[in-house]
């Protein structure tokens, strides 16, 4: 547990760098624990970046980030993955040879190998997709069912914090729904804080209890979800035509 | 299958026979020098000009033919048998692999029985059961992990000079200085393994390509130790449990009452090998279900997902590298008990090659596949003997075949590591079977 009022998790000043070109340009982020974190901006905006920062690849090169407290920015990754931050990443990168299951065996290498097969069966509960596909390869999963398994991958993990970066990406509208419900339960249910990059800004800042809009590697606008949603620079700039 | 609508035209003609003549013209330019001209030592020394041009026509006119018959015909041969086979088809295909496996294994264990007599074939099944070890420790590096080494033949000259100065210097027997020259591979591998952390794909194969030729100069050049080019000679041979294999009164056949044989030591060799190649394999597939195992076929395939998931890929890597590295060892130090002499000479960079070729036409990744590639390539070498001027050239041809009409290896299949409970539906059936124990 964190100390009351300290965040779960805390960018403060960060920087990044691919080579010489600033990709953050001294980001202030903070999560609370039990939230729902939505962070939106257009394409190249950073947010990937941002997320992958967290686990330091590519690493803040100034600034600081903390987790519970714990100053983790020179952290290696896998020892930041240990803290139980886990994330679900841009373009999925589920294992594609291996299948469902040892996919998700992997996920779990932070955890306890004897907590192994409850792990699997809340994931199971969650998707029952992945159930019925446990020894597909994951190269062969349709783009959804790859969604489901990147996600319940990060699960495995027993995480505190998920960070997930586009969950809906190419898929269908009621998809996108399930996934969305399935965040919330594991928000309501399993107390999971969860940061979300979302292109979906409708659906992410109406999910979200706050949010966050990154413009240029810079944050350019924080508030609640609600509040968020109503702002017309963010409506013209991250909503105009999509859904109402 | 949307490919029917072709089966349904006919052969297209013209095409076919565009594609025959532009292949014979490519096989007229390769052969024209090389079959239609040829010079030969005349009576007097000098050199005697001849033309073999009927030669040259004959291979130029089957290349044509065999080029349009293939053009024509192999659509349909490739839709009739399927490589896009059904289900029921592949589903049997694994409990076929399990056979195979299980009568290799059988067959492999007969060996010594049924060609007693065969010295000849004997040491051919020495030679092969060798290589599949070697096969089975570097598919451990390249196969699992996915990291591409051309210098293993490193492991396999550090294992075979650990035994021979070991046993030279101390005079320590055969079974115990095995895991002394496994251990010294295993940290030899370790030591490649940290300065190529960082590399992947090209970088790393030249690096480890280099490091194949350092240690072999290290052998040539450290002459005190390794005795250079001159080799080592006299290793000690293996005993039978402290029973030399002669015709004293406390050898072997004494012991045993039997009649001496000079055989007896090449059987007994044989099982030494075989049973080396068997535990590398189990160890393998153990190794395969757990969680390191795992995290190395992880690591082949996305390594920054690993990382971000807890796996600390560098520990992965180099125990990769050790563990490959160690069975090259294992099989370093019964090569050279069994040739009594190792030179540099043994370590070239055609062993490293050869044994990836084996791990690489097997099927990165599959034990049975590795084991049919190497009795299928050194067989064949050997089969291949009496025609040495054309045998480089079979060779290459069954490389080209193997890599376009199984690009993925002889044994593409990927057994899972796991498996929950009873298989579910179809395709759990199907790999529900390929997870016993034989190596699949
Ligand atoms: N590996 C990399 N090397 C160099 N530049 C990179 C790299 N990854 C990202 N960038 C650059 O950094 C900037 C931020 O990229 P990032 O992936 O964080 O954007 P994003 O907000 O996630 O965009 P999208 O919505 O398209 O996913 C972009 O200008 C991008 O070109
Ligand atoms: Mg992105």
């Amino acid at each position: 547990m964190t100390a009351p009022g300290q965040p779960l998790l805390a960018l403060r000043g960060v920087k990044a760098y691919y080579g010489n070109v600033a990709a953050l340009k001294g980001v202030d982020v903070e999560i609370r624990e039990g939230e729902i974190v939505a962070l939106i901006g257009a394409n190249g905006a950073g947010k990937s970046t941002l997320m992958m920062t967290v686990f330091g690849a590519p690493r803040a090169r100034e600034g600081e980030i903390r987790f519970a407290g714990r100053d983790i920015t020179a952290l290696p990754t896998h020892e930041i993955a240990k803290l139980r931050i886990a994330q679900s990443p841009e373009g999925r990168r589920i294992f594609p040879r291996m299948t469902v299951l040892e996919n998700l065996q992997i996920g779990g290498t932070v955890s306890d190998a004897a907590d192994l097969s409850a792990d699997l069966d809340r994931v199971f509960t969650l998707f029952p997709r992945l159930r019925d596909r446990q020894h597909q390869r994951g190269g062969t999963l349709s783009g959804g069912e790859q969604q489901m398994l990147a996600i319940g991958r990060a699960l495995m993990a027993r995480p505190r914090l998920i960070l997930l970066d586009e969950p809906s990406l190419g898929l269908a509208p009621l998809l996108v729904q399930q996934i969305f419900a399935a965040i919330r339960t594991l928000n309501e249910q399993d107390k999971l804080t969860v940061f979300l990059v979302e292109q979906n800004a409708h659906h992410a800042l109406k999910l979200a209890h706050r949010g966050y809009v990154i413009v240029n590697g810079e944050i350019s606008m924080q508030g609640s979800g609600r509040e968020l949603l109503q702002r017309p620079e963010i409506r013209a700039a991250y909503l105009e035509g999509g859904v109402r | 299958m949307p490919r029917e609508g072709k089966l349904d035209r006919p052969p297209d003609l013209p095409a076919a026979l565009k594609e025959a003549a532009i292949a014979a013209l490519v096989a007229f330019g390769l052969f024209v020098l090389l079959i239609g001209i040829r010079t030969d030592q005349g009576p007097t020394g000098a050199l005697v000009f001849t033309t073999r041009f009927g030669a040259l026509a004959a291979i130029v006119a089957a290349v044509f033919v065999a080029t349009a018959l293939r053009a024509l015909f192999w659509r349909r041969i490739v839709l009739a048998f399927g490589s896009v086979a059904p289900i029921p088809i592949k589903r049997s295909a694994a409990r076929l692999a399990n056979y195979a496996a299980a009568a290799f294994l059988g067959f492999a264990l007969l060996v010594p029985i049924v060609f007693y007599g065969n010295r000849y074939l004997l040491d051919l099944g020495i030679l092969i059961v060798t290589y599949t070890m070697l096969g089975f420790g570097l598919n451990i590096v390249v196969g699992l992990a996915g990291l591409l080494d051309l210098g293993y033949v490193a492991f396999y000259a550090v294992g075979a000079y650990s035994y021979a100065l070991i046993a030279q210097y101390f005079g320590l027997s055969f079974w115990i200085c095995l895991p002394l020259a496994g251990l010294l591979a295993a940290f030899a591998g370790i030591l490649l393994g940290f300065p190529v952390l960082r590399l992947r794909g090209d970088y790393l194969a030249i690096v480890t390509l280099g490091f194949g030729e350092i240690i072999r100069f290290v052998l040539l050049n450290w002459q005190s130790l390794t005795g250079g080019p001159n080799g080592i000679p006299g290793i000690p041979r293996p005993s039978f449990f402290g029973l030399p294999f002669n015709a004293s009164e406390h050898g072997f056949a004494a012991t045993f009452g039997l009649h001496y044989s000079p055989t007896h030591r090449i059987v007994f060799l044989y099982y030494v090998i075989l049973t080396l190649a068997l535990l590398t394999n189990w160890v393998t597939l153990r190794l395969r279900r757990l969680p390191i195992g795992r995290a190395w076929e992880a690591l082949r395939e996305d390594e920054v997902a690993c990382r971000a998931l807890g796996v600390n890929t560098t520990n992965t890597k180099l125990t990769a590298f050790a563990m490959g590295a160690m069975f090259g060892g294992f099989a370093g130090a019964f090569f050279a008990t069994r040739q009594g002499f190792i030179s540099p000479e043994s370590f070239t960079f055609t062993e490293s090659a050869l044994v990836l070729a084996i791990v690489v036409l097997g099927g990165m990744g599959s034990q049975l596949g590795v084991a049919i590639a190497a009795t299928v390539m050194l067989g064949g070498f050997e089969l291949f003997r009496e025609f040495h001027q054309y045998r480089m050239l079979v060779f290459g041809i069954a490389m080209v075949a193997i890599v376009i009409y199984r690009p993925r290896g002889l044994v593409a299949t990927r057994a899972p590591s796991v498996s929950l409970g009873k298989p579910k539906d179809i395709s759990a059936a199907a790999v529900g079977d390929a997870r016993t124990e034989t190596p699949a």
